[in-house]
């Protein structure tokens, strides 16, 4: 790159712009904010890499019950503890962004729900998103029975071909008859 | 290079430039999209100089660059329109504290906005602008000049907040406003000017909506039946991505919670019908008081603006303020209380909450629909009245006229007779009733101004310090129990604005100052609430999804924008302008005008072509011809809804057959059954391939699946595999060498005179052939 971190060098910008559905404002914006994460110590480095626990910190990402999904499925470090680069931190905001297509955002939506990485939604999976969404005190947790009910009803409805697992394809085909997901699915810095 | 050569570079050229401008869509990581996209750039730049060698190599290459910076240019202008929308960080606030509901209320106020900034663009400058620049000054000619009578007060505060005065008089009404048919040294035809502005506001205002809305369904999905995915899509997409902050999480996580154990529990709501003749009763009961006080208001609107009537002919002094403002006061009260009378009758009726919320939403909307009709009834009364005193001044001035040019005549004894010279501050002046509708209208909105902002001080923001500060020294919790912090009320402040802009539309043509107010209360409202609902707000409790009420809201506006245009066609069309004061002066209808113009400055083929297009002989058919086209249009999307109808089924049907293929039951169709048993299943051929060249025993493999599972080559180890495997044996039982060696080839049997070579060419693919 040859210029110092802090500043994003012309080409690459234009690049980003034609890679992304981001605006220039915005890829300079989250330029601002990924060079406040980074440590001191990395500063000057050409491609510094953040920490899954100072991404974490973002308010956009705070309060949300995927948050540590989210790092680790846009991070691409060998050791898997879910930090990002900026170009992961980039890829973040195009899928989330409101131009992006519903294509991109069902994809990156099915890797966010899959707990263990195995190409499918099991039964675990779904047991584990919606723990995630009915919060962490007890009050608002369902009891096993519920629980169990729910997933058969939901394995019910887009489960296909029946083999007790939701695929990307299934996903996808549920996803793309909703009216509010692609208003819900979207961060903006 | 040869043309074929040339041809498939440039295919491949296109396709790499096409894979560029496709590569955001795609999901990998961005490493591996830039070096896509470097290496997409470096092979189009390669041959792309190739490729413009030849004839055409200076035309491919300016081409080449056009585009080039055609793209280059789109990408700054977009990011330039982004730059300039306002307001950005301010919703965003709002949404990540309150969820993307009530931040719709921002957005729609902010597209409000820009509508009327749109509006004002155009009022202003093609009417205000040039009457003041070109025009004759204030104090030139009667109808610019404050009476004689009214210049004592005509400064004074309070007369002027009430638009009187010097106020009346400006340029803000109707009233002021020339009707010299050019003016200046551009010939700007102001009268013209001012009635296709009135009319463009409309059309523009039209435009916009439709498009709004045409966008919005776009974004609809693809439109699943309601019940089709409810859990499914509770799980996947319940979840607001844009919420920041943690209180907001907190009540998003209960209402999921809630929302999923009502839909388990499956509708609490259906309440078997205990005694459904008393809850009928009482729907009936709500829904007759209902209408009472929709008929009480709009009786109560009509005596107050009757009563104005008569008060507008006392002396002003003897009024009080409230007498003075009583139609505005009375119909901004009617706006506060009874939206809540209408909840707590509607607890009579006990619906489901979202019907109950539609029931509200309808009674609201027919609440101040009512008021405005009424409001506008007793308003046309009123120029009715004018219109009458109008004639008897008019007579008068004329009389005056004569009377002074005979006097002239007689005293002087000439014939060149000077024009009457008086002060234009005495002259006789008639009632101007365009200027005195305006100013109903200046008023209307200026009092819904003070009663929104009342409303906001009062009812949230000391509501909140009252719970904030008196919670320490009170009996009970004043932020738990009752009155605890407010909620945004979005349906009530969307009806509001709704309505607001319908004011706006229908008063716009007698006072073209209103869109300017307009925008001032747009902008300053949109900082106020935005301070209010950060202050004084609390998240909803139940929190709503925003996506489908858009078009709900846009739909109504939709209806308001009509219902506003109706009074100004009917003026324009059918009621005299005044004699004496606007552009339209002097003429018998406003839409003269226009004659005139088509007369005086377009060339004649124009005219004649204008009088034959106004034949009712060819208006008729015309008419005739739109109805039949949207007869036609109605009949065509019915049959698609239809199609679509059927295809939803034939889907709904395979996924039946799959669900229960999978599952091993019965198939209700006997036919398909047989179908599917002799065909190849989908997933396993490649094995069952392998099976049948390995081992065909099909009958005794029934028994022991699973030790036959673990020698075939190719098989299987998961827990899935036991089943398909299942399935393939099954499908082993049936005699499957016929299918799968392909059947013989066919022989010269078409050809005629070779009918021996049929029987054998036949029989040679197949064991058993019936024929025989």
């Amino acid at each position: 790159m040859g210029t110092t971190a802090s500043q994003l060098p012309k080409d690459l910008l234009s690049e980003y712009q034609e890679l992304t559905f981001l605006t220039k404002q915005e890829i300079l914006l989250a330029h601002k904010r990924f060079t406040e994460l980074v440590a001191k110590e990395d500063r000057n480095d050409p491609s510094p890499r953040v920490p899954m626990s100072k991404i974490l910190t973002l308010p956009e990402l705070k309060s949300n019950p995927f948050r540590k999904r989210i790092c680790h499925v846009f991070s691409t470090s060998e050791s898997k503890d879910g930090s990002l680069t900026f170009e992961d931190f980039l890829d973040l905001l195009s899928a989330f962004s409101d131009s992006a297509t519903l294509e991109i955002k069902s994809h990156y939506a099915f890797r966010i729900f899959d707990f263990d990485d195995d190409g499918t939604l099991d039964r675990g999976d779904l047991e584990k998103l919606v723990n995630c969404l009915t919060g962490e005190t007890d009050d608002t947790r369902l009891t096993p029975e519920e629980m169990k009910q729910l997933i058969n009803n939901i394995l019910e409805e887009s489960d296909i071909d029946k083999d007790g697992t939701v695929n990307l394809s299934e996903f996808q085909h549920v996803i793309s008859r909703s009216p509010d997901f692609v208003s819900s699915f979207k961060i903006v810095l | 290079m040869s043309e074929g050569e040339m041809t498939r570079l440039k295919e491949e050229v296109e396709e790499k430039k096409k894979l560029i401008s496709t590569l955001r869509n795609k999901p990998w990581r961005m490493r591996r999209r830039l070096e896509c996209l470097k290496d997409a750039q470096q092979f189009v730049e390669k041959f792309e100089g190739a490729l413009g060698k030849g004839k055409g190599r200076k035309l491919y290459a300016f081409k080449v660059m056009m585009t080039k910076k055609w793209i280059k240019f789109n990408r700054d202008f977009e990011n330039f329109k982004t730059a300039c929308i306002p307001w950005e960080r301010k919703i965003k606030e709002v949404e990540s504290h309150f969820g993307s509901s009530v931040a719709s209320y921002f957005l729609f106020l902010r597209w409000m906005y820009g509508m009327n900034l749109v509006l004002f663009g155009f009022v202003f400058g093609l009417v205000v602008i040039p009457e003041v620049l070109m025009g004759l000054p204030y104090g030139s000619i009667p109808r610019k000049t404050v009476p004689r009578d009214e210049q004592a007060k005509a400064m004074d505060f309070s007369v002027l907040f009430e638009f009187g005065g010097y106020c009346k008089y400006s340029f803000l009404f109707y009233g002021y406003y020339n009707n010299q048919r050019t003016i200046g040294l551009l010939q700007f035809r102001l009268p013209l000017s001012y009635l296709l502005v009135g009319v463009g506001s409309f059309g523009y205002s039209l435009m916009v909506v439709i498009r709004t809305m045409a966008k919005n369904s776009n974004e609809g999905g693809d439109g699943a039946e309601e019940g089709d995915f409810t859990f499914a899509w509770k799980m996947f997409t319940s979840w607001d991505y844009l919420i920041g902050n943690s209180e907001t999480a907190d009540n998003k996580f209960a209402s999921i919670t809630t929302s999923f154990k009502e839909s388990i529990v499956d509708e609490q709501e259906n309440q078997k019908d205990e005694n459904i003749h008393l809850r009928r009763f009482l729907r009936v009961l709500a829904n007759l008081l209902i209408l009472c006080s929709l008929g009480g208001s709009g009786y109560l609107i009509y005596y107050v603006v009757k009563r104005s009537q008569t008060y507008a002919n006392m002396d002003e002094d003897e009024l009080s303020w409230f007498e003075k403002n009583e139609v505005e006061f009375v119909m901004s009260l009617l706006g506060l209380v009874c939206p809540p009378l209408f909840e707590t009758i509607a607890e009579l009726e006990e619906y489901h909450p979202r019907i109950a919320l539609k029931w509200q939403l309808g009674r609201i909307f027919a609440l101040f629909l009512g008021n405005l009709y009424t409001f506008l009834f007793a308003l046309f009364d009123e120029v009715n009245a004018k219109l009458e005193r109008e004639e008897t001044i008019k007579n008068a001035t004329i009389w005056a006229m004569k009377e002074h040019y005979s006097n002239f005549s007689e005293l002087n004894n000439s014939t060149a007779i000077t024009p009457l010279s008086i002060n234009p501050a005495d002259v006789m002046r008639g009632p101007c009733w365009e200027t005195a509708v305006g100013i109903e209208f200046m008023k209307l909105t200026v009092s819904d101004i003070q009663v929104t902002y009342l409303t906001i001080l009062f009812g949230d923001f000391l509501r909140a310090l009252a719970v904030r500060f008196l919670n320490y020294c009170w009996c009970w919790d004043l932020e738990a129990g009752f009155p605890s912090y407010a909620e945004f009320d979005i349906s009530g402040n969307v009806l509001g604005l709704i309505f607001n802009q319908g004011m706006i539309w229908m008063g716009a043509f007698y006072a073209p100052g209103l869109v300017g107010l307009n925008v001032l209360r747009l902008l300053t409202s949109m900082y106020f609430q935005c301070w209010a609902v950060m202050t004084c707000n609390v998240p909803h409790e139940r929190v709503f999804k925003a996506s489908k009420s858009n078009n709900f809201y846009m739909g109504l506006l939709l209806l308001i924008l009509f219902l506003s245009m109706l009074p100004v066609v009917y003026t324009i069309m059918t009621l005299p302008p005044s004699f004496d004061c606007g552009p339209f002066s002097g003429k018998q209808k406003m839409y003269d005008v226009i004659i005139e113009t088509i007369d005086k400055d377009l060339p004649a083929f124009l005219g004649t072509l204008f009088t034959y297009a106004a034949n009712p002989g060819l208006i008729i058919p015309a008419v005739l011809l739109m109805v039949l086209a949207i007869y036609y249009l109605n009949s065509v999307s019915k049959a698609y809804k239809h199609a679509n109808n059927e295809l939803r089924k034939k889907m709904q049907m395979q996924r039946d057959e799959e669900k229960n293929r999978r599952n091993n039951k019965d198939s209700t169709n006997q036919v398909m059954k047989d179908l599917e048993d002799l065909l190849p299943k989908k997933s396993p051929i490649s094995a069952s391939a392998k099976e049948n060249t390995a081992n065909i025993q099909p009958l005794s493999e029934l028994g022991d699946k699973p030790s036959k599972v673990s020698q075939k080559p190719g098989a299987v180890a998961t827990g899935r595999g036991v089943n398909l495997q299942r399935d393939v044996s099954l499908a082993m039982a049936n005699p499957r060498m016929a299918v799968t060696r392909p059947p013989g080839p066919r022989g010269p049997s078409a050809l005629p005179g070779n009918t021996l070579q049929v029987p054998g060419g036949r029989g040679r693919g197949r064991g058993q052939n019936p024929r025989r």
